[in-house]
């Protein structure tokens, strides 16, 4: 029972070695070879599906690689699972949290010990941890729920656990996805901190090349698969690291657009509504789209972006407002969508706007299944409609998939999204709202629904286009706005749009 | 008998709670344990039904009611490491499980219990809470049973276990989040199983009490849903073992309220207060629900709140 948190006993050195990773035909890595030297700050750069993960899981243990091994302070590892990496030293703070959201910050570091007490004697053990809270450069609130921390405070939770935990090897998984500017400084500012201490060597998968020149000694970049490149982040520039990261084809097309100025379609006014955690509240005075215009509206994560979708999709009750479309009051019933013509594209469309089991055809006749030709409610299903659709769709759109019966689910990301837009943009729309519409999807893909979307604007549809990527929205939209505590915290036209500025606002600093 | 007028429906009702409650008591501090480790047992009915049977036999056989109590223990865990033994099973759902187990838990009783409907089997013991009074009416009120008392201090030792030993913030790490215990090395089957089968041991306990106190004998009507109401107990308690003591006090009393309006002669509407603590259950789960919120509370895990 005298069990004192063991104190990094400073920071080791972790080498991966030709590290080679298949599954079945396909070579998520192929011969990657990366050294974090101790105490210093490694950053891991690649696009989604470059094979960070599938590098940092074979490090951790999860996955068993193909053939390559780990060195470990400069000797050969044999790591089975994630125990095994935990005695050696190595640790790993997840994209999503690991805290019980329902445990406090003590009871989740107290339970996460191996030798946790039977009879935790929590006197003891909280002078135990506020000692540990005073060796190290931030402290967090231990005695809330983790539920009610913000995602920054969660984040250095994470982080401490893993130091309470005697980790002296730690792995970020994209730590700062969650966070705003402000607390992603302030929590690798500390984490750089321990580094230059010589506490604790880390790894940190990133694809934001602002984190990495700010913070990072040096950076290893994967591109499908393979080491494309590293070194001294001194010795590099952004463009070095974006050819690396990108290959050649990096050049941004230039998106034509026709110009229309048409007649506002959708209208916010004085909407109030409580956000996911019922604590905080979302109030938007006023917010106005017109036809044949992109409104981007901006901000980090968890500043009210989901609610204002689930407020526009009737998914979230309003306590004070009014939405309106084209001067008619809407309530997002599928009536009135369909009266109106307003359709979405929201963030996961395979969850949240599809029946994952349903055929691709099935799911592409969602919004005409139950109407007949002449406009009046249907009992039985037309198949061969629904097939028809589906055909001329899946050609239209391009969407890959082996056959129109198929479950939707076994379609890739890319085309999940590409059969969702295609059946949203059937006939005649007049307001799209989209979500995240790039998240998670390859060039071609991005490129491919990045396209649609301004075709659409340029045919006269107005589109409302939340996106936590903040490249996105400049290069998409004509005017944006930026959301901040829920509420719409500046308003700028897409021309004289400046970066810092927008970011300013985000961080709600300005 | 002294006649104390209307004072005789509190008094009334106050000992039905306590002789009426602990059946509720021990199945939804069972159904406690097992949902904070994120399962729902909804065969509690059906474990309930049969360690009352179990209980009985064995009293009957060999003359102790304790050693009854035991054996309806045993047969509860028994359930319980069946159903919790099925759920680790990829695909398999908790509920229809729960409801399987339910039906053939009253099914092996009833089948088993045939032999023992007409024998008498020796009584659990009450303790005499009310020695302090000479009125009849108190003194049968405060006729406490030795496990209504064993049954409170249980409700504390959960909580206490829930917030103070390596045990109970496994449990609740394992019921609020699959992942994050898999990431500390716990195996969630393992603690699952575990909590499914204590979880049943106090239903067999509170079906014990049912044949060994109160009605006191066993026929096949002699639970009525006790073990599916006070699944919707738990829930109404929030999922917290003190709060589950109250609430099973609560609806003891509600299902004591038509005898004892009986008691001093209200006769009018008698089925309509029987019905009480269904109407009561059925109140509560519409008055706590909320239309936008997930219930406050919850294990994460639990397959009704994902």
């Amino acid at each position: 029972m005298s069990h004192e948190p063991a104190l990094p006993t400073g920071a080791i050195g972790v080498e991966a070695v030709s590290m080679t990773m298949r599954f079945g035909d396909f070579t998520a890595l192929d011969a990657v070879t990366i050294n974090i030297r101790p105490g210093t700050f490694h950053a891991l750069l690649g696009e989604n599906g470059a094979g960070k993960s599938t590098l940092v899981k074979c490090i951790m243990g999860f996955y068993h690689a193909t053939s390559g091994g780990v060195l470990v302070d400069g000797h050969d590892a044999r790591i089975k699972d994630p125990v095994d990496a935990q005695k050696l030293g190595l640790g790993m703070v997840y994209q999503h949290f690991t805290l019980v959201p329902s445990l406090t910050g003590a009871e989740n570091l107290v339970i996460s010990r191996a030798d946790a007490p039977g009879v935790i004697p929590w006197r003891q053990e909280r002078a135990r941890l506020d000692g540990f809270l005073d060796r190290m450069p931030f402290r967090v609130p231990l005695d809330q729920p983790v539920n009610r921390l913000s995602a920054g405070e969660k984040q250095k939770l994470e982080i401490l656990k893993q130091l309470y935990l005697g980790s002296r090897f730690l792995i970020l998984d994209e730590p700062t996805s969650v966070l705003t500017p402000a607390e992603a400084d302030e929590v690798l500012g500390h984490v750089r901190g321990l580094c230059s201490a010589g506490q604790i060597s880390v790894l940190m998968i990133s694809h934001k090349f602002r984190e990495v020149t700010q913070f990072a000694d040096d950076v290893s970049v994967l591109r499908r698969g393979k080491l494309a490149g590293g070194g001294a982040v001194s010795d590099l520039t952004h463009a070095d690291m974006a050819r690396m990261m990108m290959g050649e084809e990096t050049e941004r097309r230039e998106l034509s657009r026709t110009l229309t100025n048409g007649e506002t379609v959708l209208a916010l006014h004085a909407v109030q509504a409580s956000d996911r955690s019922g604590l905080k509240s979302i109030a938007i005075d006023d917010l106005q789209v017109r036809a044949g215009e992109i409104l981007g509206v901006a901000g980090v994560s968890g500043n009210g972006q989901t609610e204002l979708m689930e407020i526009l999709t009737g998914q979230r009750r309003l306590t004070g407002g009014t939405i309106s479309v084209k001067d008619a009051p809407y309530h997002a019933t599928r009536r009135e969508a369909r009266d109106l013509r307003v359709r979405y594209l929201p963030e996961e469309p395979l969850y949240n706007a599809c029946a994952p089991r349903m055929s691709v055809a099935e799911n592409l006749a969602f919004r005409l299944f139950d109407i007949g030709t002449d406009g009046k409610p249907r009992i039985w299903k037309n198949s061969r409609a629904i097939l028809d659709n589906a055909a001329s769709r899946i050609a239209e759109f391009k969407v890959k998939t082996t056959s129109p019966h198929s479950p939707i689910s076994a379609l890739s990301g890319g085309n999940v999204q590409r059969a969702v837009l295609a059946r949203e943009l059937t006939g005649d729309v007049d307001l799209l709202v989209v979500a995240n519409p790039c998240f998670g999807l390859d060039f071609a893909a991005v490129a491919a629904i990045r396209d649609r979307l301004i075709e659409a604007r340029n045919s006269g549809v107005a589109v409302l286009l939340i996106s936590e990527d903040l490249d996105e929205i400049l290069e998409l939209s004509d005017r944006i706005v930026v959301m901040s505590e829920g509420r719409i915290a500046f308003e700028t036209s897409a021309a004289a749009a400046n970066t810092a500025e927008i970011g300013s606002y985000m961080a709600g600093h300005a | 008998m002294t006649d104390i007028g209307l004072w005789g429906v509190p008094l009334a009702i106050l000992g039905g709670a306590i002789r009426v409650s602990t059946p509720f008591l021990f199945v939804s501090l069972g159904e406690c344990l097992t949902e904070r480790s994120g399962r729902i047992n909804l065969g509690l009915e059906g474990t309930l039904v049969f360690g009352a049977m179990t209980g009985y036999a064995v009293a009957y056989q060999s003359g102790s009611p304790w050693l009854g109590v035991l054996a309806a223990a045993l047969a509860g865990a028994v359930f319980g490491l069946f159903h919790g033994w099925i759920c680790k099973f990829r695909g398999v759902n908790d509920i229809a499980i729960g409801i399987a187990m339910m039906l053939l838990g009253m099914g092996l009783a009833f089948y088993f219990g045939k032999p023992f409907i007409q024998p008498v089997a020796p009584d659990l013991p009450a303790i005499p809470l009310g020695w302090w009074s000479d009125i009849p009416q108190v003194q049968a009120a405060l006729q406490v049973n030795a496990l209504f008392i064993v049954g409170g201090l249980l409700a504390l030792a959960l909580h206490w276990m829930f917030r103070a030993t390596r045990i109970g913030l496994t449990i609740r790490v394992v019921g609020d989040s699959t992942d994050a215990a898999r990431a500390i090395g716990l195996n969630p089957d393992t603690v699952r199983l575990l909590a499914t089968a204590a979880g049943g041991a106090l239903a067999g306990i509170g079906g014990a009490y049912l044949s060994l106190y109160y009605p006191g004998s066993w026929n096949e009507g002699i639970s009525s849903g006790q073990g599916l109401m006070a699944v919707a107990l738990v829930i109404f308690a929030r999922w917290n073992p003190i709060n589950c003591f109250w609430a099973a006090l609560l609806f003891g009393g509600a299902g004591a309220l038509g005898p004892a309006l009986q008691s001093v002669g209200v006769s009018s509407g008698y089925y309509l207060f029987f019905a009480a603590p269904y109407v009561l259950t059925l109140a509560l789960l519409i008055l706590t629900s909320s239309p936008d919120k997930a219930l406050h509370g919850a294990p994460g895990e639990l397959s009704i709140t994902k």
